[in-house]
Protein backbone atom coordinates (compact mmCIF):
# COMPACT_ATOMS: atom_id res chain seq x y z
CA UNK A 1 0.00 0.00 0.00
CA UNK A 2 1.94 3.11 -1.58
CA UNK A 3 1.91 6.57 -0.44
CA UNK A 4 -0.37 8.80 -1.67
CA UNK A 5 1.41 11.75 -4.38
CA UNK A 6 0.73 13.47 -7.35
CA UNK A 7 2.99 11.21 -8.86
CA UNK A 8 0.94 7.81 -8.08
CA UNK A 9 -2.39 9.90 -9.47
CA UNK A 10 -0.37 10.63 -12.43
CA UNK A 11 1.15 6.96 -12.88
CA UNK A 12 -2.92 5.11 -11.66
CA UNK A 13 -3.65 7.55 -14.56
CA UNK A 14 -1.50 6.11 -17.13
CA UNK A 15 -2.77 2.45 -15.80
CA UNK A 16 -6.13 2.89 -15.81
CA UNK A 17 -5.98 3.03 -12.07
CA UNK A 18 -6.11 -0.84 -11.41
CA UNK A 19 -2.86 0.21 -8.62
CA UNK A 20 -5.20 1.24 -5.85
CA UNK A 21 -5.63 -0.82 -2.63
CA UNK A 22 -7.95 -0.88 0.49
CA UNK A 23 -6.53 2.29 2.18
CA UNK A 24 -7.24 -0.23 5.18
CA UNK A 25 -7.67 -3.79 6.57
CA UNK A 26 -10.41 -5.68 7.41
CA UNK A 27 -8.88 -7.72 10.36
CA UNK A 28 -10.93 -10.61 12.16
CA UNK A 29 -11.65 -9.85 15.65
CA UNK A 30 -9.11 -11.21 18.07
CA UNK A 31 -9.66 -12.28 21.67
CA UNK A 32 -7.72 -9.66 23.45
CA UNK A 33 -5.47 -6.30 22.70
CA UNK A 34 -3.98 -4.19 25.08
CA UNK A 35 -6.21 -1.29 24.53
CA UNK A 36 -10.24 -1.34 22.59
CA UNK A 37 -11.31 1.63 21.23
CA UNK A 38 -15.33 1.37 21.29
CA UNK A 39 -16.21 3.98 18.58
CA UNK A 40 -14.70 4.09 14.74
CA UNK A 41 -15.47 8.30 14.23
CA UNK A 42 -12.85 11.07 14.13
CA UNK A 43 -12.50 11.00 18.39
CA UNK A 44 -11.82 6.70 18.04
CA UNK A 45 -9.23 6.96 15.08
CA UNK A 46 -7.32 9.67 15.89
CA UNK A 47 -6.78 8.24 19.42
CA UNK A 48 -6.03 5.03 17.85
CA UNK A 49 -3.79 7.03 15.72
CA UNK A 50 -1.88 8.68 18.34
CA UNK A 51 -1.59 5.47 20.48
CA UNK A 52 0.34 4.08 17.72
CA UNK A 53 2.40 6.81 16.72
CA UNK A 54 3.09 8.82 19.93
CA UNK A 55 3.35 5.90 22.50
CA UNK A 56 4.16 2.95 20.19
CA UNK A 57 0.75 1.11 21.39
CA UNK A 58 -0.03 -0.99 18.19
CA UNK A 59 -2.03 -3.93 19.97
CA UNK A 60 -5.16 -1.88 19.68
CA UNK A 61 -8.50 -2.61 18.52
CA UNK A 62 -11.25 0.36 17.41
CA UNK A 63 -14.57 -1.39 17.51
CA UNK A 64 -17.41 0.31 14.88
CA UNK A 65 -21.31 -1.16 15.68
CA UNK A 66 -22.01 0.78 11.89
CA UNK A 67 -19.63 1.78 9.43
CA UNK A 68 -16.16 3.73 9.86
CA UNK A 69 -16.75 7.89 10.20
CA UNK A 70 -20.78 7.10 9.80
CA UNK A 71 -21.81 9.09 12.83
CA UNK A 72 -21.40 12.68 13.89
CA UNK A 73 -18.04 12.91 12.00
CA UNK A 74 -19.76 12.41 8.68
CA UNK A 75 -22.86 14.50 9.67
CA UNK A 76 -21.21 17.96 11.08
CA UNK A 77 -20.92 20.86 9.22
CA UNK A 78 -17.13 20.87 9.30
CA UNK A 79 -16.07 24.26 10.98
CA UNK A 80 -12.97 24.19 12.58
CA UNK A 81 -12.41 26.58 15.26
CA UNK A 82 -11.22 27.86 18.62
CA UNK A 83 -13.09 31.37 19.14
CA UNK A 84 -13.60 29.88 22.80
CA UNK A 85 -13.55 32.18 26.41
CA UNK A 86 -11.84 30.48 28.80
CA UNK A 87 -8.17 29.49 28.84
CA UNK A 88 -8.57 25.31 29.52
CA UNK A 89 -10.76 25.72 26.45
CA UNK A 90 -8.24 27.44 24.17
CA UNK A 91 -5.40 25.55 25.00
CA UNK A 92 -7.70 22.41 23.80
CA UNK A 93 -9.16 23.85 20.90
CA UNK A 94 -6.37 25.43 19.59
CA UNK A 95 -4.05 22.57 19.92
CA UNK A 96 -6.65 20.72 17.93
CA UNK A 97 -6.75 23.83 15.26
CA UNK A 98 -2.96 23.53 15.12
CA UNK A 99 -2.84 20.23 14.72
CA UNK A 100 -5.62 20.57 11.54
CA UNK A 101 -2.92 23.09 9.81
CA UNK A 102 -0.29 20.15 9.44
CA UNK A 103 -2.74 17.34 9.24
CA UNK A 104 -3.08 16.44 5.50
CA UNK A 105 0.91 16.09 5.58
CA UNK A 106 0.95 14.24 8.76
CA UNK A 107 -1.93 11.51 7.09
CA UNK A 108 -0.35 12.07 4.09
CA UNK A 109 -4.26 12.23 3.33
CA UNK A 110 -5.98 15.59 1.99
CA UNK A 111 -8.40 16.62 4.59
CA UNK A 112 -9.00 19.80 2.95
CA UNK A 113 -8.29 22.19 5.53
CA UNK A 114 -9.43 25.60 4.29
CA UNK A 115 -8.26 28.41 6.91
CA UNK A 116 -10.87 31.13 5.34
CA UNK A 117 -11.70 32.79 8.58
CA UNK A 118 -15.20 32.84 10.48
CA UNK A 119 -17.07 35.23 11.95
CA UNK A 120 -19.70 35.54 14.44
CA UNK A 121 -22.13 38.08 13.67
CA UNK A 122 -23.88 40.60 16.62
CA UNK A 123 -26.34 42.44 16.05
CA UNK A 124 -26.95 44.87 19.12
CA UNK A 125 -24.60 47.01 21.69
CA UNK A 126 -24.89 44.45 24.21
CA UNK A 127 -23.99 41.54 22.07
CA UNK A 128 -20.78 43.80 20.26
CA UNK A 129 -19.71 44.34 24.25
CA UNK A 130 -19.51 41.03 24.68
CA UNK A 131 -17.80 40.37 21.63
CA UNK A 132 -15.52 42.18 22.39
CA UNK A 133 -14.85 41.23 25.33
CA UNK A 134 -14.05 37.73 23.85
CA UNK A 135 -11.86 38.76 21.32
CA UNK A 136 -9.86 40.37 24.36
CA UNK A 137 -9.85 37.28 26.46
CA UNK A 138 -9.11 35.11 22.85
CA UNK A 139 -6.04 37.59 22.58
CA UNK A 140 -5.18 37.01 25.97
CA UNK A 141 -5.36 33.18 25.14
CA UNK A 142 -3.11 33.01 22.50
CA UNK A 143 -5.37 32.60 19.96
CA UNK A 144 -6.09 35.08 16.83
CA UNK A 145 -9.55 36.93 16.89
CA UNK A 146 -10.35 40.69 15.76
CA UNK A 147 -13.46 42.76 16.35
CA UNK A 148 -14.74 44.12 12.58
CA UNK A 149 -17.32 46.56 12.15
CA UNK A 150 -20.48 46.83 9.63
CA UNK A 151 -18.62 47.60 6.96
CA UNK A 152 -15.66 45.21 7.51
CA UNK A 153 -18.43 42.51 7.41
CA UNK A 154 -19.95 43.87 4.21
CA UNK A 155 -16.13 43.41 2.78
CA UNK A 156 -16.16 39.78 3.64
CA UNK A 157 -19.80 38.91 2.80
CA UNK A 158 -21.76 41.08 1.08
CA UNK A 159 -24.59 38.83 0.54
CA UNK A 160 -25.51 39.53 4.17
CA UNK A 161 -29.09 41.39 4.32
CA UNK A 162 -27.43 45.04 5.39
CA UNK A 163 -30.85 46.13 4.76
CA UNK A 164 -32.70 48.65 6.77
CA UNK A 165 -35.53 46.21 7.52
CA UNK A 166 -33.08 43.04 8.58
CA UNK A 167 -34.90 41.69 11.73
CA UNK A 168 -31.46 41.41 13.60
CA UNK A 169 -29.51 44.65 11.69
CA UNK A 170 -25.55 43.56 11.76
CA UNK A 171 -23.33 45.51 14.00
CA UNK A 172 -20.23 43.82 13.39
CA UNK A 173 -18.49 40.07 13.90
CA UNK A 174 -15.67 38.26 15.64
CA UNK A 175 -13.45 37.63 13.42
CA UNK A 176 -10.87 34.52 13.24
CA UNK A 177 -8.66 34.19 10.34
CA UNK A 178 -7.17 30.80 11.47
CA UNK A 179 -10.78 29.17 11.66
CA UNK A 180 -12.21 27.27 8.78
CA UNK A 181 -13.42 23.93 7.45
CA UNK A 182 -12.02 20.76 6.72
CA UNK A 183 -13.60 17.65 4.93
CA UNK A 184 -15.22 15.81 7.59
CA UNK A 185 -15.08 12.03 6.13
CA UNK A 186 -11.11 12.69 4.93
CA UNK A 187 -10.55 12.92 8.65
CA UNK A 188 -12.16 9.68 9.56
CA UNK A 189 -10.64 8.28 6.74
CA UNK A 190 -7.31 9.29 6.77
CA UNK A 191 -6.76 8.70 10.65
CA UNK A 192 -8.44 5.31 9.83
CA UNK A 193 -5.76 4.07 6.92
CA UNK A 194 -2.54 6.16 9.19
CA UNK A 195 -3.89 4.31 12.08
CA UNK A 196 -3.92 0.78 10.02
CA UNK A 197 -0.79 1.55 8.48
CA UNK A 198 1.20 1.39 11.95
CA UNK A 199 -0.75 -1.88 13.23
CA UNK A 200 -3.96 -0.69 14.68
CA UNK A 201 -7.21 -2.56 13.61
CA UNK A 202 -10.18 -1.50 13.06
CA UNK A 203 -13.02 -3.85 13.03
CA UNK A 204 -16.55 -2.34 11.67
CA UNK A 205 -20.17 -3.58 12.15
CA UNK A 206 -19.03 -4.78 15.88
CA UNK A 207 -21.62 -3.63 18.13
CA UNK A 208 -20.44 -3.39 22.09
CA UNK A 209 -22.91 -5.01 23.97
CA UNK A 210 -21.82 -5.21 27.61
CA UNK A 211 -18.58 -4.71 29.76
CA UNK A 212 -16.54 -7.51 31.25
CA UNK A 213 -15.97 -6.32 34.74
CA UNK A 214 -13.74 -8.35 37.33
CA UNK A 215 -13.16 -7.57 40.66
CA UNK A 216 -14.40 -4.09 39.98
CA UNK A 217 -12.54 -2.92 37.24
CA UNK A 218 -13.34 -3.59 33.90
CA UNK A 219 -10.91 -6.13 31.67
CA UNK A 220 -12.94 -5.66 28.61
CA UNK A 221 -15.89 -5.76 26.51
CA UNK A 222 -19.06 -7.59 25.15
CA UNK A 223 -19.78 -7.84 21.29
CA UNK A 224 -21.88 -8.90 18.96
CA UNK A 225 -19.18 -11.19 17.79
CA UNK A 226 -17.79 -12.36 20.86
CA UNK A 227 -15.95 -11.25 23.73
CA UNK A 228 -12.79 -8.98 24.03
CA UNK A 229 -10.55 -8.08 26.62
CA UNK A 230 -8.08 -5.49 26.99
CA UNK A 231 -5.81 -3.97 28.87
CA UNK A 232 -7.96 -0.30 28.81
CA UNK A 233 -10.88 0.83 27.19
CA UNK A 234 -11.37 3.69 26.03
CA UNK A 235 -15.30 4.79 24.60
CA UNK A 236 -15.69 7.49 21.75
CA UNK A 237 -19.25 7.01 21.13
CA UNK A 238 -20.20 10.58 21.28
CA UNK A 239 -24.43 10.70 21.31
CA UNK A 240 -24.75 7.39 22.66
CA UNK A 241 -22.35 7.69 25.29
CA UNK A 242 -25.07 7.81 28.27
CA UNK A 243 -26.27 4.01 26.91
CA UNK A 244 -22.66 2.75 26.85
CA UNK A 245 -22.76 4.15 30.62
CA UNK A 246 -25.67 2.57 31.93
CA UNK A 247 -24.47 -0.97 30.06
CA UNK A 248 -21.03 0.11 32.62
CA UNK A 249 -23.59 0.69 36.18
CA UNK A 250 -23.20 4.68 35.93
CA UNK A 251 -24.67 7.72 34.90
CA UNK A 252 -23.68 10.52 32.79
CA UNK A 253 -23.82 14.30 33.11
CA UNK A 254 -25.12 14.01 29.40
CA UNK A 255 -27.78 14.44 27.38
CA UNK A 256 -29.01 13.40 23.67
CA UNK A 257 -29.83 15.67 21.22
CA UNK A 258 -30.77 16.06 17.35
CA UNK A 259 -28.01 18.36 15.81
CA UNK A 260 -29.55 19.13 12.50
CA UNK A 261 -27.56 19.79 9.51
CA UNK A 262 -28.55 21.02 5.62
CA UNK A 263 -26.82 21.35 2.06
CA UNK A 264 -28.44 23.61 -0.34
CA UNK A 265 -28.13 22.55 -4.55
CA UNK A 266 -24.39 23.44 -5.45
CA UNK A 267 -24.05 27.69 -6.44
CA UNK A 268 -21.62 29.26 -7.81
CA UNK A 269 -18.94 30.66 -5.51
CA UNK A 270 -20.99 33.30 -2.90
CA UNK A 271 -19.47 32.83 0.48
CA UNK A 272 -15.69 31.90 1.14
CA UNK A 273 -15.75 32.25 4.87
CA UNK A 274 -17.78 30.37 7.60
CA UNK A 275 -20.74 33.40 9.43
CA UNK A 276 -22.41 32.70 12.24
CA UNK A 277 -25.40 34.43 13.96
CA UNK A 278 -26.04 33.52 17.47
CA UNK A 279 -29.02 35.67 17.45
CA UNK A 280 -30.69 34.00 14.79
CA UNK A 281 -29.24 30.87 15.79
CA UNK A 282 -27.61 29.80 12.63
CA UNK A 283 -24.18 29.13 10.60
CA UNK A 284 -23.25 28.45 7.29
CA UNK A 285 -20.26 28.27 4.78
CA UNK A 286 -19.99 26.77 1.13
CA UNK A 287 -18.61 24.03 0.17
CA UNK A 288 -15.76 23.42 -2.44
CA UNK A 289 -18.49 21.65 -4.78
CA UNK A 290 -20.69 24.86 -4.10
CA UNK A 291 -22.82 23.89 -2.17
CA UNK A 292 -24.04 25.94 1.13
CA UNK A 293 -23.70 24.16 4.33
CA UNK A 294 -25.94 24.99 6.99
CA UNK A 295 -26.60 24.38 10.59
CA UNK A 296 -28.60 25.82 13.86
CA UNK A 297 -29.58 25.41 17.30
CA UNK A 298 -30.33 21.71 18.36
CA UNK A 299 -33.75 20.26 18.03
CA UNK A 300 -35.47 21.07 21.57
CA UNK A 301 -36.44 17.55 23.66
CA UNK A 302 -33.46 14.46 24.33
CA UNK A 303 -33.55 12.28 21.33
CA UNK A 304 -31.82 9.32 19.55
CA UNK A 305 -33.38 9.40 16.03
CA UNK A 306 -30.91 10.48 13.28
CA UNK A 307 -33.55 12.39 11.79
CA UNK A 308 -34.62 15.84 13.13
CA UNK A 309 -37.60 17.67 13.58
CA UNK A 310 -39.40 20.23 11.79
CA UNK A 311 -40.17 23.29 14.09
CA UNK A 312 -36.15 23.45 14.03
CA UNK A 313 -35.68 23.39 10.61
CA UNK A 314 -38.19 26.09 10.27
CA UNK A 315 -36.40 28.13 12.11
CA UNK A 316 -33.19 27.65 11.35
CA UNK A 317 -33.95 27.89 7.62
CA UNK A 318 -35.96 30.91 8.48
CA UNK A 319 -32.87 32.60 9.86
CA UNK A 320 -30.65 31.73 7.33
CA UNK A 321 -33.09 33.06 4.87
CA UNK A 322 -32.96 36.40 6.93
CA UNK A 323 -29.24 36.44 6.99
CA UNK A 324 -29.11 36.20 3.65
CA UNK A 325 -32.27 36.78 1.39
CA UNK A 326 -30.86 35.75 -1.68
CA UNK A 327 -30.76 32.18 -0.72
CA UNK A 328 -34.54 31.99 -0.11
CA UNK A 329 -35.47 30.40 -3.46
CA UNK A 330 -32.08 27.97 -3.60
CA UNK A 331 -33.48 23.84 -3.27
CA UNK A 332 -32.37 22.23 -0.30
CA UNK A 333 -30.28 18.68 -1.79
CA UNK A 334 -29.97 16.86 1.85
CA UNK A 335 -31.06 17.32 5.70
CA UNK A 336 -29.79 14.93 8.25
CA UNK A 337 -28.98 15.07 12.14
CA UNK A 338 -26.67 14.05 14.38
CA UNK A 339 -26.59 13.01 18.09
CA UNK A 340 -24.75 14.77 20.06
CA UNK A 341 -23.41 14.73 23.82
CA UNK A 342 -24.38 17.58 25.44
CA UNK A 343 -22.89 18.44 28.96
CA UNK A 344 -24.09 20.77 31.32
CA UNK A 345 -21.22 23.22 30.62
CA UNK A 346 -20.89 22.74 27.35
CA UNK A 347 -17.56 21.57 27.87
CA UNK A 348 -16.23 17.55 26.93
CA UNK A 349 -15.33 14.79 29.46
CA UNK A 350 -11.93 13.57 29.02
CA UNK A 351 -10.78 11.00 31.23
CA UNK A 352 -11.17 8.15 34.01
CA UNK A 353 -14.99 7.13 34.01
CA UNK A 354 -16.27 5.92 37.28
CA UNK A 355 -15.50 2.29 36.52
CA UNK A 356 -12.26 1.71 36.90
CA UNK A 357 -10.07 0.15 33.06
CA UNK A 358 -12.89 2.46 31.51
CA UNK A 359 -11.91 5.82 30.54
CA UNK A 360 -14.37 8.39 28.84
CA UNK A 361 -14.02 10.71 25.23
CA UNK A 362 -17.62 12.45 25.68
CA UNK A 363 -19.53 15.55 25.94
CA UNK A 364 -18.49 17.29 23.14
CA UNK A 365 -21.69 18.02 22.64
CA UNK A 366 -21.85 20.22 18.69
CA UNK A 367 -18.32 20.76 18.38
CA UNK A 368 -16.34 17.30 18.20
CA UNK A 369 -15.56 17.49 14.85
CA UNK A 370 -13.15 20.45 15.18
CA UNK A 371 -11.69 18.86 18.59
CA UNK A 372 -10.96 15.43 16.76
CA UNK A 373 -6.91 15.89 16.18
CA UNK A 374 -6.46 17.16 20.27
CA UNK A 375 -9.49 14.84 21.67
CA UNK A 376 -7.31 11.92 20.14
CA UNK A 377 -3.90 12.88 20.85
CA UNK A 378 -5.19 13.55 24.43
CA UNK A 379 -6.97 10.53 24.78
CA UNK A 380 -3.97 8.52 23.60
CA UNK A 381 -2.38 10.29 26.42
CA UNK A 382 -4.70 9.19 28.23
CA UNK A 383 -4.69 5.66 27.49
CA UNK A 384 -1.50 5.39 27.27
CA UNK A 385 -0.49 6.60 31.00
CA UNK A 386 -3.46 5.80 32.83
CA UNK A 387 -2.86 9.61 33.70
CA UNK A 388 -4.06 13.24 32.74
CA UNK A 389 -2.34 15.23 30.04
CA UNK A 390 -2.25 18.87 31.23
CA UNK A 391 -4.56 19.94 28.78
CA UNK A 392 -7.24 17.46 29.21
CA UNK A 393 -7.05 17.58 33.08
CA UNK A 394 -9.68 20.32 33.54
CA UNK A 395 -12.03 18.22 31.65
CA UNK A 396 -11.73 15.46 34.11
CA UNK A 397 -15.36 14.08 35.26
CA UNK A 398 -14.82 15.39 38.40
CA UNK A 399 -15.14 18.82 37.77
CA UNK A 400 -19.02 18.41 38.84
CA UNK A 401 -18.50 17.05 42.12
CA UNK A 402 -15.87 19.89 42.69
CA UNK A 403 -18.24 22.63 40.95
CA UNK A 404 -15.19 23.51 39.00
CA UNK A 405 -16.92 24.14 35.44
CA UNK A 406 -15.69 25.42 32.24
CA UNK A 407 -18.79 26.95 31.49
CA UNK A 408 -18.65 27.73 27.70
CA UNK A 409 -22.19 28.03 27.21
CA UNK A 410 -22.45 31.22 29.08
CA UNK A 411 -18.91 32.26 28.59
CA UNK A 412 -18.50 32.37 24.78
CA UNK A 413 -21.84 32.00 24.48
CA UNK A 414 -22.38 29.01 22.35
CA UNK A 415 -25.74 28.33 22.32
CA UNK A 416 -25.53 24.59 22.69
CA UNK B 1 -43.94 17.68 15.48
CA UNK B 2 -44.64 16.44 18.78
CA UNK B 3 -48.08 16.19 19.95
CA UNK B 4 -48.90 16.43 23.26
CA UNK B 5 -52.29 16.54 25.28
CA UNK B 6 -51.86 19.40 28.27
CA UNK B 7 -53.44 17.07 31.42
CA UNK B 8 -55.07 20.25 32.66
CA UNK B 9 -56.81 21.57 29.87
CA UNK B 10 -57.12 19.03 27.76
CA UNK B 11 -55.76 20.55 24.59
CA UNK B 12 -53.69 18.41 22.18
CA UNK B 13 -50.95 20.64 22.15
CA UNK B 14 -47.96 20.88 19.06
CA UNK B 15 -44.80 21.25 20.70
CA UNK B 16 -44.25 24.83 19.50
CA UNK B 17 -46.71 25.49 22.12
CA UNK B 18 -44.98 23.99 24.95
CA UNK B 19 -41.39 24.46 25.99
CA UNK B 20 -39.45 21.14 27.29
CA UNK B 21 -38.30 20.51 31.14
CA UNK B 22 -35.88 18.17 30.92
CA UNK B 23 -35.67 14.76 33.05
CA UNK B 24 -38.83 14.13 35.32
CA UNK B 25 -38.84 12.81 38.56
CA UNK B 26 -35.04 13.42 39.68
CA UNK B 27 -35.14 13.33 43.02
CA UNK B 28 -34.12 16.29 44.73
CA UNK B 29 -31.48 16.15 47.69
CA UNK B 30 -31.56 18.26 50.69
CA UNK B 31 -29.02 20.05 52.80
CA UNK B 32 -27.92 16.82 54.54
CA UNK B 33 -26.86 15.26 50.93
CA UNK B 34 -23.26 14.51 50.36
CA UNK B 35 -21.50 15.89 47.79
CA UNK B 36 -21.96 13.04 45.41
CA UNK B 37 -25.77 12.76 46.16
CA UNK B 38 -25.81 16.55 45.44
CA UNK B 39 -23.82 15.91 42.30
CA UNK B 40 -26.44 13.11 40.89
CA UNK B 41 -29.25 15.40 41.45
CA UNK B 42 -27.60 18.58 39.92
CA UNK B 43 -26.10 16.85 36.72
CA UNK B 44 -26.74 12.91 36.44
CA UNK B 45 -29.30 12.27 33.64
CA UNK B 46 -30.56 8.72 32.76
CA UNK B 47 -30.69 10.06 29.26
CA UNK B 48 -32.05 6.59 28.05
CA UNK B 49 -31.87 5.26 24.33
CA UNK B 50 -36.14 4.21 24.11
CA UNK B 51 -38.45 5.15 27.10
CA UNK B 52 -38.55 8.82 28.96
CA UNK B 53 -39.87 10.69 31.41
CA UNK B 54 -39.78 13.91 31.20
CA UNK B 55 -41.09 17.74 32.11
CA UNK B 56 -43.06 19.89 29.53
CA UNK B 57 -44.82 23.04 30.51
CA UNK B 58 -48.06 24.43 28.44
CA UNK B 59 -46.39 27.74 28.07
CA UNK B 60 -48.42 29.19 25.54
CA UNK B 61 -51.62 27.85 27.10
CA UNK B 62 -52.43 27.32 30.52
CA UNK B 63 -48.56 27.59 32.05
CA UNK B 64 -48.75 24.51 33.93
CA UNK B 65 -45.76 22.20 33.91
CA UNK B 66 -47.12 18.43 33.48
CA UNK B 67 -45.21 14.98 32.57
CA UNK B 68 -45.02 13.15 29.63
CA UNK B 69 -43.60 9.48 28.67
CA UNK B 70 -41.96 9.66 24.99
CA UNK B 71 -39.69 7.30 23.10
CA UNK B 72 -36.07 9.33 22.49
CA UNK B 73 -35.91 6.93 19.36
CA UNK B 74 -39.34 6.69 17.35
CA UNK B 75 -40.44 10.26 19.36
CA UNK B 76 -43.49 8.49 19.94
CA UNK B 77 -45.53 9.76 23.09
CA UNK B 78 -46.79 7.64 25.02
CA UNK B 79 -49.32 9.32 28.08
CA UNK B 80 -48.85 12.71 29.95
CA UNK B 81 -49.89 12.67 32.97
CA UNK B 82 -49.94 15.74 36.11
CA UNK B 83 -46.71 17.19 37.66
CA UNK B 84 -47.89 16.83 40.93
CA UNK B 85 -46.45 13.14 41.38
CA UNK B 86 -43.06 11.77 42.10
CA UNK B 87 -43.26 8.61 40.03
CA UNK B 88 -44.80 7.78 36.93
CA UNK B 89 -48.28 6.54 37.84
CA UNK B 90 -49.70 2.50 36.80
CA UNK B 91 -51.65 3.37 34.02
CA UNK B 92 -48.71 4.86 31.95
CA UNK B 93 -46.05 2.29 32.67
CA UNK B 94 -49.45 -0.10 31.86
CA UNK B 95 -49.23 2.26 28.83
CA UNK B 96 -45.70 1.84 28.01
CA UNK B 97 -45.54 -2.15 28.18
CA UNK B 98 -48.13 -2.83 26.10
CA UNK B 99 -46.00 -1.24 23.45
CA UNK B 100 -42.75 -1.84 24.23
CA UNK B 101 -42.67 -5.43 26.00
CA UNK B 102 -38.92 -6.00 25.97
CA UNK B 103 -39.01 -2.18 28.21
CA UNK B 104 -36.63 -2.75 31.67
CA UNK B 105 -39.01 -0.58 33.34
CA UNK B 106 -39.52 1.90 36.15
CA UNK B 107 -37.10 3.25 37.46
Amino acid sequence: MGGYSALRLLREGLRDQRGWRPAWRSPKLRKAYDIVIVGAGGHGLATAYYLARNHGITDVAVLEKGWLGGGNTGRNTTVIRSNYYYPESCALYDLSLRLYEGLSRELNYNVMFSRRGMMILHHSEHEREIAARTVNAMRLNGVDAELLDRDEVRARAPLLNFGEDARHPILGAVWQERAGTGRHDAVAWGYARAADRLGVEIVQNCEVTGFIVEGGTCKGVETSLGPVRAGRVGMAVAGHSSHLAAMAGFRLPLTSYALQAFVSEPLKPMLDCVVASPAHGVYISQSDKGGLVMGGALDRVPTYGQRGNLPVQEDVLGGLVDCFPAIARVGLLRQWAGIVDVSPDSSPILGPSPLPGLYLNCGWGTGGFKAIPAGGLLFAHILAQGAHHPISAPFDLTRFERGRLIDEGAASGIAH
Amino acid sequence: MLLLECPYCGVMADETELAPGGEAHVARRGPEASEEEFEAYLFERKNPRGVHFERWRHVMGCGKWFHAARDTVTLEVFATYPAQMQAPPEEVLAAIRSKRPGWEGWP
